[in-house]
């Protein structure tokens, strides 16, 4: 299979411009004959289901939750980038361009993410008419901020509560197309299969999650705006819901999986506090501005935060300081979250469980002052009272890096089609724009990019090609679909076994995070892949599913959602284990600088790993899609 | 801790749901409550008997899908979501009531789990401003003082989870549609369809059954974001003004 990227020639800053005018458009009095299907409604899929009801196709929308205003998009706290250059210092398309190439380690398509920066411009405009209340300077006009260590001040922001006003936009703007009738809405529904007829994507299968039943609908095209996949390490900043299984059922219908070990883990997470812990909790890593990284000299195992103020500075190694004394505590993610793993792999982690460091704001506050801080940090330091009942004015938090978002995902073209035509992936369920890692306040604006103003063009460059007659729910593919899915279900609530889902969750979580987390050897991934096989063997004869497949059963929804992550997670295995190089978020233990640090392979890896599904238990097939860089030159980070 | 739970028990919307009683002896001062339900799910399962059916997602507190009626108060003792209470806010040896949310336009799907689909017919019904993707004006363009775009933020943030309906003893969904009305009565991107907007959602929230208000405050106080009944207030005063001076009235010449 060759890769064809689409991505336009000439000039990158012409290069999305020309593309739109070679698009093939469909005639407004024809989109009213095309059905879409969009899987998700979070940034990416109400963006994209909004958009193209406006234009007058005929969507049907679907999410899992009882509300598509659920979605976890609505949980992103930072902000959204935006090459706006409203503070005048020097911020340009191109410059959001350069620094989203090189935040991903060079392991980006060029194309893609100049037209990302390039739409990033209206992303704002549009959001702003829809009501959006975004920060604003008391001129009355719209407030940034510098996030993520970038030099220029591009992020927009909502409080602590981007992502929220953000999806809640584009939920307005869903509802609209709803109410007008242009858009179908089907929530607490469950993608649980495409349907392929003649080659093309041409419908889903779906479970009512309420009454169980297994429906199918047809369309001309489906959109699968599902997410990131970060729950396959059972512990994450994901919400409970979100999963692999629209995206995992695509690739075994023909899509190609691309770069499925790129991760992204978020050092400032709250810490795990037992064995009962179901998700983890993100402060914002702007925290690492004024707070102070460190863990004691010496192990002291159980070390209480309360107890740290007794510790004297003689007996306190502040890590990135000593290791990377330019940049400090504010080295990028990867590398505070990797030395926060060392330290605590050393045994001088503190908590209860040893897997967590100080993050200490004692220096700050006598320097500035408490009342300071708190403008600064009120909400966070209330957030983590609240959850944790150890007060952060006077003890240090505790933090530890936790898996965040997922880079990889379903390749897509210029076009955001996967390799099985008529199928697209939009948002994070796709692999294109962030490479290896992510720049802070990225996610939110490569949602919205793709839902708003890149689906809207090339979706109608393919629907011009296809006949309007609709292809019926009764004919076999379908058909056979269904009693896929169904022969699944059954054979999940046959097993009745003795291990709860949650468990088999965790025990996959664990392999995921010990072996294909922030640090990777060959010898840890090659033994992962052996437990997550023998783990699958055991899910399908152990797995204890109780209630019926006809009724709301959220034990058999979360069934099948592991199933699939299981399987994941062995793919995400074999990706770590070709890619032999430390790459953005990751560190390969194989492959360092004398100092431990971590060394990229330009010559061997400058390509997106894409990952074809030959069969059950068979080995997927490696396709490389080489990656050209025309405008940049690559370089290796340095931080000391 | 050892705690006793006595949960409600519903098959489905049409079956009779009764109270059942579980003693839970594992758990932890540091779980969330939701932990505390997965914990006696697993044991649940392993027993042989079917989990506690409840809804949840981003368990961070604003998602809005947690709901749970703790106690007899809408997300328990604190002024938080449910998947934000943690159980040192429990006594060891407690008795813990969990019901779903109470109210005739919220039906129980099963056990804790009801259906607030009304809620989102309720914004269908004009809970946006009316402008498609594309040909909008530059953001910079409408300048908004700060204050006000601070207020409409303020009121932008109900999370939908439905306490402020599950407080009231009416079962009215006033804040949570005063909190969209007012968002953008304030905003100048509502002032085109200010009228229209809070008639039709004001006629859509009667429609689903909601009760009225009756200024007992409850919701304002159980509310996991803290928005204000000002807003309520507001909604008063932009649904009599819109209905009194509505453009059908005044092509009419006026109320005649």
């Amino acid at each position: 299979m060759k890769l064809d990227s689409k991505a336009p020639e000439g000039p990158l800053a012409e290069k999305w411009t020309k593309h739109k005018f070679n698009l093939k458009l469909v005639n407004p009095a024809n989109k009213r004959k095309y059905d879409v299907i969009v899987v998700g409604t979070g940034l990416a899929g109400a963006s994209a289901a909004a958009s193209l009801g406006e234009l007058g196709y005929n969507v049907k929308a679907f999410c899992f939750q009882d509300s598509p205003r659920r979605a976890h998009s609505i949980a992103a706290q930072g902000g959204i980038n935006a090459a706006k250059n409203y503070q005048n210092d020097g911020d340009s398309i191109y410059r959001l361009f350069y620094d989203t190439i090189k935040g991903g380690d060079y392991r980006a398509r060029e194309a893609n993410v100049y037209r990302l920066a390039e739409v990033s411009v209206n992303i704002i405009d549009q959001c702003v008419a829809q009501g959006v209340p975004f920060a604003r300077e008391y001129g009355g006009l719209l407030s940034n901020r510098s996030f993520g260590g970038a030099q220029v001040s591009r992020t927009f922001y909502a409080r602590g509560q981007t992502g929220q006003q953000l999806l809640l936009g584009a939920y307005g703007a869903l509802n609209r197309q709803i109410a007008n009738g242009k858009v179908k809405m089907y929530t607490r529904s469950e993608m649980l299969d495409v349907v392929i007829v003649d080659g093309k994507a041409r419908g889903i299968i779906t479970r009512d999650l309420i009454t169980g039943k297994i429906e199918s609908h047809s369309a001309h095209a489906v959109l699968l705006c599902t997410g990131g996949y970060g729950n396959v390490f059972f512990l994450s900043t994901n919400a409970k819901g979100s999963n692999v299984t629209a995206a995992w059922r695509a690739h075994k219908k023909g899509a190609l999986f691309a770069n499925p070990c790129f991760t992204q883990i978020h050092p400032t997470c709250i810490p795990v506090t037992g064995d009962h812990q179901s998700k983890l909790t993100l402060m914002s890593e702007s925290l690492r501005n004024d707070g102070r990284v460190w863990v004691p000299k010496t192990a002291r195992p159980g070390l209480k935060a309360a107890d740290a103020v007794n510790i004297p500075e003689s007996e306190r190694d502040y890590f990135l300081e000593r290791k990377y004394p330019s940049f400090g505590n504010l080295v990028p993610r990867d590398v505070a979250s990797r030395n926060a793993k060392y330290v605590c792999d050393e045994g001088r982690g503190v908590g209860t469980t040893g897997l967590a460091v100080f993050l200490d704001f004692s220096d700050a506050i006598k320097r500035d002052g408490e009342a300071t801080i708190r403008a600064k940090y009120g909400n966070l330091f209330d957030m983590y009272a609240q959850i944790t009942g150890d007060n952060p004015y006077k003890s240090p938090m505790m933090i530890f890096p936790a898996v965040h978002y997922t880079m990889g995902g379903l390749w897509v073209d210029y076009n955001l089609m996967t390799t099985v035509p008529g199928l697209y992936a939009l948002g994070e369920a796709n692999f294109s724009d962030h490479g290896a890692n992510r720049l802070g306040a990225s996610a939110l604006m490569q949602g919205l990019a793709d839902g708003y103003f890149v689906i809207p063009y090339t979706l109608g460059d393919y629907l011009a090609g296809m006949p309007y007659e609709k292809v019926s729910t009764d004919r076999p593919e379908f058909k056979e679909a269904i009693d896929t899915v169904q022969s699944r279900i059954n054979k999940l609530l046959s097993i009745k076994g003795k291990k709860t889902v949650d468990q088999f969750h965790r025990e996959l979580g664990l392999t995921m995070w010990d072996y294909c987390g922030m640090s990777r050897s060959e010898k840890g991934l090659k033994f992962a892949k052996e437990k997550i096989q023998k783990l699958k063997e055991e899910f399908w004869s152990n797995v204890a599913v109780l209630g019926g497949a006809g009724e709301l059963n959220q034990e058999l929804e979360k069934a099948l959602r592991v199933a699939d992550f299981i399987e994941l997670g062995e793919l995400m295995v074999d990706d770590a284990l070709n890619r032999s190089e430390s790459c953005g978020g990751h560190f390969r233990e194989e492959s360092a600088t004398p100092d431990g640090e971590a060394k990229r392979k330009d010559d061997e890896f400058a390509y997106v790993a894409a990952w074809e599904y030959k069969g059950e238990n068979q080995p997927e097939a490696l396709h490389k899609e080489e990656l050209i860089f025309e405008n940049v030159k690559l370089t290796q980070r340095s931080y000391k | 801790m050892k705690i006793t739970l006595k949960v409600w028990r519903q098959k489905d919307a049409n079956s009779k749901g009764a109270f059942k009683t579980y003693e839970h002896s594992h758990v932890s001062q540091d779980m969330s409550f939701l932990e505390m339900l997965d914990v006696l799910n697993n044991e649940l399962v392993q027993k042989g008997e079917e989990s506690i059916a409840f809804d949840h997602d981003c368990r961070e507190g604003i998602c809005g899908m947690c709901s749970l009626y703790i106690n007899g108060r809408p997300h328990g003792p604190l002024q938080t979501t449910t998947c934000q209470l943690h159980m040192r806010s429990f006594k060891d040896g407690e008795t813990i009531t969990i019901e779903p949310w109470r109210a005739k336009a919220f039906p129980v799907v099963k056990d804790l789990v009801v259906d607030r689909s009304a809620f989102d017919r309720i914004q269908r019904a004009g809970g946006y401003v009316s402008v498609n993707t594309g040909g909008v004006p530059d953001a910079n363009e409408i300048a908004i003082p700060k204050k006000i775009a601070d207020e409409a933020f303020d009121a932008a943030t109900c999370i939908g989870c439905g306490a402020c309906v599950a407080a009231c003893k009416n079962a009215s969904a006033m804040l949570f549609v005063s909190a969209k009305v007012s968002q953008f009565a304030l905003l100048p991107q509502g002032q085109p369809e200010r009228k229209e907007r809070v008639e039709k959602m004001v006629a859509q929230m009667d429609d689903e059954g909601f009760g009225a208000c009756t200024n007992t405050k409850a919701c304002e106080a159980e509310c996991p974001k803290g928005i204000s009944v000002a807003n309520i207030a507001r909604m008063n005063r932009e649904y009599f003004s819109a209905i009194t001076s509505s453009y059908e009235v005044m092509a009419k010449g006026g109320g005649d």
